[in-house]
């Protein structure tokens, strides 16, 4: 995983000379400085956290997913993994970004490294617990049809554990979009550049705070609706009515 | 230079004990008020709305809008609206512990056996006796799940504060350019040993109720 340079770009601060009176009493929620700075400042916050977002649930699903295999085959493994994972979960995410800073530089790897930590500690407990779960009736049937143990795997365990795999990946990926604002204590980056700006100024800019939390909630639910509609999709049996 | 790190945040640890104690001591008491706090509502309302087997939308929609909040833009909202305090952050941390906790009540109530409620019922009990009798101690485990994750998300939530000095480890992990990054390391050491132990405690208590529930097992 190799991260890219982030650039700095300073706080967008309204020049208060020509501006509205909504922004020169600090209004809650100004349209005209949304509509100016959706382009220069929310817009392109909005994509890197978009992409912050999708890296980090990718790659901490691949190694969650490698990991509950392990803990399901051999049960040994399964409760020192999972210890491991509540481990780096406890960790503060504004220490762990600043641990990191000397190592990885001001580039998105500083960001992704504890985001994809802090997935494994959702994702790795619900995937094996999706695995457990499967009736033991069930797996006697399919082995009274003669499926050998990978075909198990794949044919029913596996499917049969997509719904706790899926509530898990929406819990991850909506505390992923979370966490990532508070990156930008170190790191201009995503939708915590411009939440930290508006908190950094004297009066704190209440517009800008607000319209880039809301893009980050907005964008949570979004994906958190993505995610369900997916899961239906993967388990049409489940389709009750 | 990673161990060289390490060595140099377990020297700040004992060189540093008195001040470390008191931001742990700060913490704690930021993160148990607003867990305590977050109980007295979260509670009674789960278990009365699990009980009566309404407000699905409500618990469902709760859960995931408390999902959704960033806690530094709560924080920042607060600050913004009412400046900063202790009791301005006890509302930001309240927001975030709540969600858990009321919907895993909700669940553990409303997923009770119906036969089970049915048949305590027909015996002559009272709902407030159902309540308390048979659908508490039948959830306890799940709810005392809730609390956990909460406890977890109100500790690690709570350093966060730090960031607008609202007291506590966060205001040493947010101040690096004093504390340097040894300093940082073993606060962020402290927050993960309050952390663990809170989940752990409440992990036993969990695993305690699940064996009174089944004392065969």
């Amino acid at each position: 995983m190799s991260g890219w340079l982030v650039g700095g770009g300073g706080p967008v601060i309204p020049s208060f000379g020509h501006a509205s009176k909504c922004l020169k009493n600090n209004g809650w929620f100004c349209t005209g400085w949304v509509h100016e700075h959706w382009g220069d400042t929310l817009q392109p916050a909005l994509v890197q956290h978009v992409k912050l977002t999708v890296i980090a649930v990718g790659i901490g699903f691949v190694i969650a997913f490698l990991l509950a295999l392990v803990g399901f085959r051999w049960h040994v493994f399964d409760g020192p993994i999972g210890a491991f994972s509540d481990v780096l979960y406890a960790l503060p995410s504004i220490a762990l970004f600043q641990l990191l800073l000397p190592v990885t530089g001001i580039t998105t790897t500083t960001i992704l490294i504890p985001l994809i930590a802090y997935t494994l500690f959702v994702l790795y407990r619900n995937i094996v617990a999706g695995l457990n779960g499967v009736p033991a009736d069930v797996l006697e049937s399919a082995r009274g049809m003669g499926l050998t143990r990978g075909q198990t795997f794949f044919r029913v365990e596996l499917p049969l554990a997509v719904p706790a795999i899926m509530g898990g990946l929406r819990v991850a990926t909506v505390a992923t979009i979370s966490i990532a604002t508070v990156a930008a204590f170190l790191i201009h980056y995503g939708l915590g550049a411009p939440i930290f700006d508006a908190l950094g100024m004297p009066d704190i800019f209440r517009t800008e705070l607000v319209a880039a939390s809301a893009l980050a909630i907005l964008l949570a639910l979004a994906a958190d609706t993505l995610l369900a509609l997916l899961q239906r999709a993967l388990t049409p049996w489940n389709r009750i009515r | 230079m990673l161990a060289s790190l390490f060595v140099d945040a377990f020297r700040f640890i004992p060189d540093n004990a008195h001040f470390l104690l008191q931001k742990t001591l700060e913490l704690a008491e930021l993160a148990f008020t607003a867990l305590g706090i977050a109980m007295l509502i979260a509670l009674p309302l789960g278990l009365w709305l699990g009980h009566r087997h309404r407000g699905l939308f409500v618990a469902l929609g709760v859960s995931s809008l408390g999902r959704a909040l960033p806690s530094i833009a709560l924080i920042g909202f607060f600050i913004a609206w009412l400046g900063v305090g202790f009791w301005n952050i006890q509302i930001a941390l309240v927001v975030i512990g709540l969600p858990p906790i009321l919907t895993n009540t909700y669940f553990a109530v409303e997923s009770v056996d119906a036969d089970v409620v049915e048949a305590a019922r027909g015996m002559g009990l009272t709902e407030t006796q159902i309540l308390t009798r048979v659908e508490l101690p039948l959830g306890l485990p799940l709810i005392i799940a809730g609390i956990r994750i909460a406890a977890v998300f109100v500790i690690a939530t709570s350093t966060i504060a730090g960031i607008v000095g609202g007291g506590g480890l966060g205001d040493i992990i947010a101040d690096q350019a004093t504390y340097g990054l040894a300093g940082v390391l073993a606060a962020a050491l402290c927050v993960s040993a309050v952390a663990l132990l809170a989940a752990g405690l409440l992990g036993l208590a969990q695993r305690a109720a699940y064996r009174r529930m089944a004392p065969s097992a």
